[in-house]
């Protein structure tokens, strides 16, 4: 009796109240974008709205009994949990049912489960249990091999479903990994990959050659601040690409050369001279360099490769309107424009409830799933996309609290997680539909119509939830 | 505790960056760009045109001439088609399988969510049979339109007809768009305003398949039709009727014009055609017909055609040599010898009593008393020169409303021609024009050239003994007066005083009904005081056109009327005879002389000229 108590007093109830009011703000959402005002639905379970409650009933029996559950039960049981969520995935494969080409849901009974959704939770407690280990060391290259073990193998299935969106949230888990110690040269090198990702597809592959060896060069002299060695350098490459670009006019012609090639030979040729120079002079960091700009350049040319012959057309396009190659507002473009339009039109402070019409009458497709941020542009206008954002930002803000107060490594590790989570997908669910992100199908957290990802989301948290009533004890 | 755990700041801080850079960007989608609320409602408001009735058409007794009929065009929104029955389409609608696919193709090039028109103005009759097999034919829907109809056939250069307006209109004027319906001729163009009523607009909204899902905040925005304006002609619809008949097979017109309002009581173009020709899917087609056809049914011939005015125009310059006193109507005689003789000039004339006074000289319509009478002006010392006395003759020829457009309330009339002293000049030497050269002026033949509304104008000038009103078909829009009716209503004086008219009616009159014979003789009818003049138009290209102009009866005349006859020879032949029968029709209400009516309604004087 004691101990219950404390607990309902442990149990973050400004969090449980932020989850209810966005779950509330969610059904209004969904209720007027599936309203008609010609065929009115009434109370039939044929209307959204109606099933909604219904997945909200389910989700706070879910929450309830993720509350019930005995906080060890999580850590005890997250390898079977995950094994689970990978036969789940792989039963999926075999068995799911397609929806707009993406095969990703069980059917049981009346009910569709996405087991995606089960997997990231899955995988956020086993990631928590791998990295609260004794014996973690973030730094090492084991720590970074495991953690990108556990992450990258749900996805792979995903993946293999043609649920790209759901695939990518998993990504988002590496911001646990960095709290908890991930090198930064980690994050550097990321970064420098994505941004590489980007200027490849915006840039020439020449032109990319080229950044990268003269990054390369000015590495080489931040590091060692030998102005006399790295100018040689780029002198030699500069000759032997030039070189190489006359003889190759000379062969091939003006128009038949591609420029790629010159400067390829121009950075591979000098290479092993020096590789030679930086032994003798002990320039140790000179072969990570060395490595590094070849790595880039190996990927410059993969990216380009990847992007036309591994990557569907539409994705493709999707990525070109993000970056502002492509513009299409009638074809691949038609939907993020309407979107923008139907958020646009809601003005400062919006057309009021139930009065949107661009959401209703269909001009945004997915109006109650990956697009029911519209609906709360288009009727409550900027002030609601405010708070709606507002009211994420702050729950955002609490988990990273909650998880800074835990005593036990794996509570705090799986907050994280949580994070990352919600993180991930409002910042891209909100982004495409403002044209920031590209158009990933990913749902709003607790807004999207859907039972499996409202109950995913709900159970997410409130396993947090749960650790954190019993943050005193430690859990493992 | 833990050495990275100010990386929850790094963490905290990268949330924080997305909301704020969202909340800018929305800052900047919601509230400062104004783009997208446009586009919005572009994209959901759509507007349904309401059509009006268009205004009917009633003849001076208050007899509907035209009127509207409800007809339907198919519509056809090519994503909500399923499959049909094409056998029984084909066969409800009237066309072929190739038609039916050629126009599906046509309206999915169109667009597969909006709705065009597949088969334009379907018939009540098929409307009907069509409508009951509807629900098979999914994708498919009717839309109201209305046609023109005419109850009786006649008068279809007066109406006009309406068309669909062409894209330079559309363009000018903002009140049409494509496929609105306008009056292209006659009083539907002219009163194109009146009768159009005006379009009302019921704004629905729609989703992203087109499809209406309610109106737009509850029609609070929407406009009603007004209906367009009746119009009340000035056409007596028997008298009109009558008109068509007796110009059967013949090719000419007729005007009848009430004297003292100047409201044309008929107006006959010969050949005409079936006003309902130009209505309905099959008008571009006819019209096409029409428009090939030799004898040129379109041409309206009373307001386009010009003539030379022939004998009739005598009276005019006897109106102006008695206005001038150059001619005395007690004291003046002329001799004619079987015409008029100046050096080794002859201008020939028919056999009569000689010498003889203005009465008598257009009772026999006699060349040589005008050509003295004509040259005794131009010639006439008191005018200083030729050229200054005619332009004094002119100036009251141009009074009489010749050379100009009379300005009746129909489109396409032309002017005339009087020719200017210059036009002269040009001819025969500055200082060379003598008055012999232009003396056929003073019989209505050379240069000079009338339209029958002008001609008709002519005899309710002298009518009146003076003075005219504008010709005009419309008495009333919308049962009332109109301001742009006015302009009917301001009576016209001519240079020639009322009392100059008198001797110029009796000769008239002797024309018809002197005892010693007229020109006119045939024009006589009993009991009724018929004042007229026969005229001969020369006409170079074949026989000469046969020309009458009368007013009856001759004191407080009802009706003057002109009627011309193409290629039919002498006026009393021919013209003289049909206006004599419209004036007792008019007057009477019946006709006594059947054997006459008989004869001109079995005169066939197209000679060999259909096709």
């Amino acid at each position: 009796m004691e101990r219950r108590s404390s607990f309902l007093k442990n149990v973050d109830w400004l969090t449980v109240a932020i989850y209810f009011v966005l779950v509330f703000l969610g059904w209004i959402n969904i209720y007027s974008a599936s309203y008609n005002s010609e065929s009115s639905l009434g109370f039939s379970f044929d209307a959204r709205y109606v099933r909604q409650l219904v997945w909200i009933g389910t989700a706070i029996g879910l929450a309830t009994l993720a509350l019930i559950l005995d906080s060890k039960f999580y850590s005890a049981f997250a390898e079977m949990f995950y094994i689970i969520s990978i036969v789940l995935l792989m039963v999926t494969l075999v068995i799911g049912g397609e929806v707009n080409g993406a095969k990703s849901w069980i059917e049981l009974g009346p009910v569709k489960i996405q087991p995606a959704e089960f997997a990231k939770i899955s995988t956020a407690l086993v990631l928590s249990k791998v990295m609260s280990r004794y014996d973690f060391q973030p730094e090492s290259f084991k720590s970074l091999f495991t953690v990108t073990a556990v992450i990258i193998l749900s996805p792979l299935f995903i993946l293999l479903q043609n649920d790209t969106g759901s695939a990518l949230v998993f990504f988002a888990l590496y911001l646990a990994f960095f709290r908890e110690g991930m090198p930064i040269i980690y994050v550097g090198l990321a970064v420098w990959f994505v941004l590489l990702f980007i200027l490849s597809l915006l840039l020439e592959t020449h032109t990319v050659i080229i950044i990268i060896s003269l990054l390369g060069f000015v590495l080489f002299h931040i590091y060692y601040n030998r102005l006399k060695e790295t100018l040689i350098g780029v002198g030699i490459v500069c000759v032997i690409s030039g070189a190489a670009l006359l003889v190759l006019i000379q062969i091939m012609g003006f128009d038949e050369t591609p420029l790629w090639l010159p400067f390829t030979i121009g950075i591979g040729i000098p290479i092993p001279y020096f590789l030679i120079h930086a032994y003798k002079h002990k320039l140790n960091h000179t072969y990570r360099i060395i490595l590094l700009t070849i790595a880039s350049i190996a990927l410059a040319f993969s990216v380009d490769y990847a992007f036309n012959n591994i990557l569907a057309p539409h994705q493709r396009t999707r990525i070109n309107h993000v970056l502002g190659i492509e513009f299409d507002p009638q074809g691949a473009g038609y939907n993020v424009n309407q979107s923008k339009i139907a958020i646009g039109s809601g003005g400062f402070s919006g057309k009021g409830f139930l009065q949107g019409t661009q959401t209703k009458f269909k001009f945004v497709p997915e109006q109650s799933t990956d697009f029911i941020f519209c609906t709360i542009g288009e009727e409550w206008g900027f002030v609601g996309t405010t708070i709606v954002l507002l009211l994420f930002l702050w729950l955002l803000l609490k988990i990273v609290a909650i998880a800074e107060r835990q005593k036990s490594k794996f509570s705090r590790i799986y907050a994280y997680c949580v994070a990352a989570i919600f993180f991930f997908h409002v910042a891209i669910n909100v982004g495409m539909t403002i044209g920031i992100a590209p158009v990933i199908g990913i749902p709003l957290p607790f807004f999207s119509y859907g039972g499996s990802s409202l109950w995913g989301f709900t159970f997410l948290l409130f396993i947090l939830i749960k650790l954190d009533a019993n943050r005193d004890e430690l859990i493992m | 505790m833990n050495p990275f755990s100010q990386r929850k700041l790094i963490i905290s801080g990268v949330f924080v960056l997305m909301v704020l850079t969202y909340i800018v960007k929305l800052f900047f989608l919601q509230v400062i760009d104004q783009s997208y609320k446009v586009s919005a409602s572009n994209n959901v408001l759509r507007r349904v045109t309401q059509y009006p009735a268009r205004g009917l058409m009633y003849d001076r007794n208050g007899e509907l001439l035209v009127y509207n009929q409800a007809a339907y065009d198919l519509m056809v929104t090519p994503n909500q088609l399923h499959e049909f029955d094409t056998a029984l389409f084909c066969s409800l609608l009237n066309i072929t399988k190739q038609q039916v696919d050629q126009r599906l193709r046509k309206a999915k090039r169109y667009s597969y969510y909006k709705s065009s028109v597949f088969l334009e103005q379907i018939s009540a009759e098929e409307y009907g049979a069509f409508q009951e097999y509807l629900f098979q034919f999914k994708g498919f829907y009717t839309q109201t339109r209305s046609l023109r109809r005419y109850p009786q056939n006649m008068a279809a250069h007066t109406f006009g007809y309406v068309g669909e307006v062409d894209e330079k209109t559309t363009k000018a004027d903002k009140y049409y768009n494509q496929g609105d319906y306008i009056g292209i001729s006659g009083i539907e163009k002219l009163y194109e305003e009146d009768l159009r009523g005006k379009k009302g607009v019921e704004i629905f909204m729609v989703d992203v398949h087109n499809r209406i899902k309610g109106q737009y905040k509850h029609g609070r925005y929407d406009t009603l039709a007004i209906n367009g304006d009746d119009i009340t002609l000035t056409i007596d619809a028997e008298l009109q009727a009558y008109g068509e008949k007796l110009m059967t097979n013949k090719i000419g017109s007729i005007v009848a014009i009430e004297p003292s309002t100047g409201e044309v009581l008929a107006i006959v173009s010969a050949p005409t055609y079936n006003p309902d020709l130009l209505v309905g899917r099959e008008r571009s087609a006819n019209y096409k017909t029409l428009r090939n056809d030799p004898l040129n049914p379109l041409f309206c011939r009373p307001l386009q055609a010009r003539y030379p005015p022939g004998s009739t125009f005598k009276t005019v310059n006897a109106l102006i040599g008695l206005q001038e006193k150059n001619i005395n109507p007690a004291s003046t005689y002329y001799p004619c010898h079987y015409g008029y003789t100046s050096g080794r000039f002859h201008m020939g004339c028919h056999g009569h009593a000689s010498p003889l006074d203005v009465r008598q000289a257009i009772q026999h319509s006699c060349n040589a008393y005008f050509a003295y009478a004509f040259r005794d002006m131009l010639d006439n010392p008191r005018y200083r020169g030729i050229d200054s006395a005619y332009n004094h003759w002119r100036n009251y020829v141009s009074s009489f409303g010749f050379g100009e457009k009379l300005g009746i309330d129909m489109p396409y009339e032309v002017k005339g021609y009087i020719p200017s002293f210059n036009y002269y000049e040009r001819v025969y030497g500055k200082g060379h024009v003598k008055s012999l050269n232009i003396i056929s002026l003073s019989i209505g033949q050379g240069e000079i050239l009338l339209t029958p509304i002008q001609m008709a104008n002519l005899a309710s000038i002298i009518a009146n003994r003076g003075y005219y009103y504008r010709p005009h078909v419309v008495k009333e829009i919308n049962g009332e007066g109109d301001s742009k009716l006015e302009q009917y209503r301001t009576k016209i004086q001519t240079m020639v005083d009322s009392v100059t008219f008198a001797p110029v009616i009796d000769g008239m009159y002797m024309a018809v009904n002197s005892p010693a014979g007229g020109t006119a003789g045939v024009a006589a009818i009993k009991g009724i005081e018929v004042c007229g003049k026969t005229g001969t138009a020369e006409n170079p290209h074949g026989k000469d056109h046969s020309i009458f102009m009368a007013f009856a009866p001759r004191e407080n005349p009802k009706i003057a009327i002109s009627v011309y006859v193409e290629n039919a020879g002498f006026g009393a032949s021919w013209a003289a005879p049909i206006a004599s029968l419209m004036i007792e029709k008019y007057l009477t209400d019946t006709v006594t002389r059947q054997w006459m009516e008989q004869r001109i309604l079995n005169a066939d004087l197209l000679d060999g000229k259909k096709k």
